[in-house]
């Protein structure tokens, strides 16, 4: 579903710090903005909290967005905080429902840029099926924010098939990555200042909770673990899990998907896609037996049309993720100390 | 990316170690020059794949591992001037000097900027006029082409708040101190793919003959880095010491003469430490008097008291082929990418750094 919706035109051209003062201008923001393009029953009621009625075993899970810059090839700040929330849910095998949103907005923010944002948020929420139910607003001075943070959190109900738990992973259960690897990230860092490149690679951002709620109908408790490989990447998912279950972790690098143009930036740019963020990508954990079902299923997917099979888990090795190179040789994939830094040469 | 995939096929490679393997009747001692080449071999378990009798050791062909801590020391007090915008690559902010890092007096909040290019650093400085922008020029032969160029590009455009802080090093001096060297075990070397690039291989050539050693210009990929090393045993294996070029997609004898051209025009060679390895004559570049108002240390009027080497690090061993990163004390306990004893932790380069991120697998090999 996919909605037209106008930026509104607002009667001021920046955020003040009045914005956030809950005067007059607060007011004005509130009511001919956001109000304005995300409302739905809950909003309009203008209460301090949402009331709701839930049935069922439920997720809950929040997340802050402060991506610089905060529009990029395929999306926004707005559709990334959106999608981030409802995926959270989704690894825990929950179809989200309702989230709050909350902004604090740098003094400066342009209104048209703010207006940009609440529209994708507004699409997002639509093409995800769920509803903005309750938010916050603050102001900051300027230079101390990036124009917009936005924290969303977001409630979902489990699915009753999904039993979804680390403890559950088991030698010779399959390792499965829905798409290609690392373009979120590279399509940020194409634009960041000092290492600005040419290239058409697109925020990968998207909502996963149908596409998983699909497989979950298909294969329930066969699914062992889900994750979003979003900061810190693939690498450190694994690492992670690594460390909850004791088991080792194989990868098999030819097997690994990642676009050309992706693969060439992350060469010259000496990065390892690895440790590179992803958005509407997650890890799958499968049941052996189940694997290739659940690949063949999930390649039928619009979110999973690039999916593969990348490695297992195994008692080798216990509490290691292994690479194994192209040419046959393994390696030991660590998790990233600090941030990545480019290279020299 | 055909021109990745094809250097990197299982099937090729296969045949290559089995040839190593067919070839080679005695132990050897390889040094691979390049940091960026000891990356190569232990991120692709390279090294694990490879007889047991033939040694690879890793040198001193990492910039940010060479890089003495007095430069070090330059360029933090430059950063901590009020006026001052420093730029530099990213992996020098990590590389501890005698007291902090450029990462830690940013985080305080000094204006440090990592840049991939020289160039944007002369933009910075015409986008701030009122700031005095110094870019921190490390790097081998490989850098110092787009670093000569920013200077030239600043004086064109007439910027005279632009100056570098050159700490350039240069290959072939360093080869003649390892060999000179009275420890020394190498007995070929795989020369370093980028930097013949821009230097050719003219200056190999006197090296080879004097120190009876063979050179094997090398690439970077898998398979490029198991030919060099085949075509370097094949002649050990003969008694030969020639210079032969692996990667010759990318290396002319005669070089860049363009990019010699930008560095001969900007810089003269200088005498220069090098982190762990001490003093080496004319084995640098600096900035010449025909430019020199666009070098930082004039500029500065720098006169930065020598400062020694941590004594813990045992970079210099393992630069100079004596010692492996495991064999460090320190190594992984005191000394990991999160709190580097020295450099070669720090930049993903390093010999230390790329054991530390990637080796643990070596008893997982299969033989093949």
């Amino acid at each position: 579903m996919k909605t037209e919706c106008a930026i509104p035109k607002f009667d001021f051209d920046v955020i003040t710090l009045g914005h956030g003062s809950g005067g007059l201008l607060t007011h004005r923001l509130l009511q001919s903005g956001v109000f304005d393009i995300l409302k739905n029953d809950w909003l309009d009621q203008q209460h301090d909290g949402a009331s709701f009625s839930l049935t069922g075993n439920v997720a809950f899970s929040t997340d802050s967005y402060v991506v610089s810059p905060v529009f990029f090839p395929g999306g926004n700040i707005g559709d990334l905080a959106v999608n981030g929330t409802v995926n959270d849910l989704a690894m825990c095998g929950a179809c989200a429902k309702y989230l709050s949103l909350a902004f604090i907005l740098e003094e400066g923010l342009r209104m048209e840029e703010f207006g940009e944002i609440l529209v994708s948020i507004k699409e997002a929420a639509a093409k995800a099926n769920i509803h903005i139910v309750t938010g916050d607003t603050k102001v900051v001075e300027k230079g101390k924010g990036d124009k917009i943070f936005i924290n969303t959190s977001g409630i979902g109900l489990i699915h009753s098939s999904a039993n979804i738990h680390h403890n559950n992973i088991a030698p010779g259960d399959k390792i499965i990555i829905s798409g290609k690897l690392a373009t979120h990230g590279i399509a940020i860092m194409s634009l960041r200042k000092g290492l600005s490149f040419d290239t058409s690679v697109k925020s990968d951002t998207a909502a996963l909770h149908f596409t998983v709620m699909k497989l979950l109908d298909q294969f329930g408790s066969d699914i062992k673990f889900l994750r979003d490989p979003t900061r810190g990447g693939l690498a450190s998912v694994l690492n992670e899990v690594c460390g909850l279950t004791r088991l080792g972790y194989e990868l098999n690098q030819a097997d690994l998907p990642i676009d050309i143009q992706v693969e060439g930036a992350c060469e010259m740019l000496g990065l390892d896609p690895l440790y590179i963020a992803n958005e509407g990508l997650f890890v799958a954990i499968v049941k052996k037996e189940t694997a290739n079902n659940f690949l063949a299923e999930l390649r039928k997917d619009e979110n999973g049309f690039d999916a593969s099979m990348i490695g297992e888990v195994t008692t080798d090795h216990p509490g290691k993720v292994i690479l194994k190179s192209t040419i046959g040789g393994k390696r030991v994939v660590n998790y990233l100390p600090g941030e990545q830094l480019p290279r020299i040469c | 990316m055909k021109y990745l995939s094809e250097y990197r096929d299982a099937e090729q490679a296969r045949l290559y170690f089995n040839e190593i393997r067919r070839v080679t009747t005695k132990p050897w001692t390889l040094m691979e020059i390049c940091g960026g080449q000891t990356h190569s071999l232990v991120r692709n378990g390279i090294l694990d794949l490879l007889p047991k009798y033939i040694t690879m050791v890793h040198g001193p062909g990492c910039p940010v591992c060479v890089t003495s801590v007095s430069v070090i020391d330059e360029a933090i007090y430059l950063a901590q001037q009020d006026n001052v915008i420093l730029c530099s690559f990213g992996d020098m902010l990590r590389v501890p000097g005698s007291g902090k890092s450029l990462l830690e007096i940013k985080v305080k909040g000094a204006d440090v900027r990592i840049l991939y290019s020289p160039l944007e650093a002369v933009q910075i400085a015409r986008e701030n006029p009122g700031k005095e922008v110094v870019f921190f020029a490390v790097g081998f032969e490989t850098t110092a082409p787009a670093n000569a160029l920013s200077v030239i590009q600043a004086h064109k455009l007439g910027i005279n708040n632009y100056s570098i802080l050159a700490s350039h090093v240069t290959v072939p001096p360093a080869m003649e101190a390892l060999l000179s060297d009275k420890e020394n075990k190498i007995d070929a070397f795989l020369a370093a793919g980028h930097v013949c690039t821009i230097m050719g291989t003219e200056e190999y050539y006197p090296i080879a003959a004097k120190y009876k050693v063979p050179v094997v210009v090398t690439g970077f990929e898998p398979l490029d880095l198991l030919q060099g090393i085949l075509m370097t045993i094949l002649q050990l294996e003969k008694g030969e010491y020639k210079v032969e070029n692996q990667y010759a997609r990318s290396v002319l004898r005669e070089g860049n003469k363009p990019a010699k051209d930008s560095i001969q025009e900007v810089f003269t060679i200088t005498d220069r430490t090098w982190r762990g390895i001490g003093l080496i004559s004319s084995s640098g570049y600096e900035v010449n008097d025909n430019y020199k108002k666009y070098n930082a240390r004039v500029k500065f009027s720098l006169a930065m008291p020598f400062a020694e080497e941590n004594n813990d690090c045992i970079s210099g061993d393992i630069m100079k082929g004596l010692k492996k990163p495991l064999q460090c004390p320190n190594f992984g306990g005191r000394c990991k990418p999160e709190h580097p004893v020295g450099a070669p932790m720090v930049s993903s380069e390093g010999a230390c750094a790329a054991y530390y991120h990637y080796s643990g697998a070596v008893e997982l090999n299969p033989t093949i």
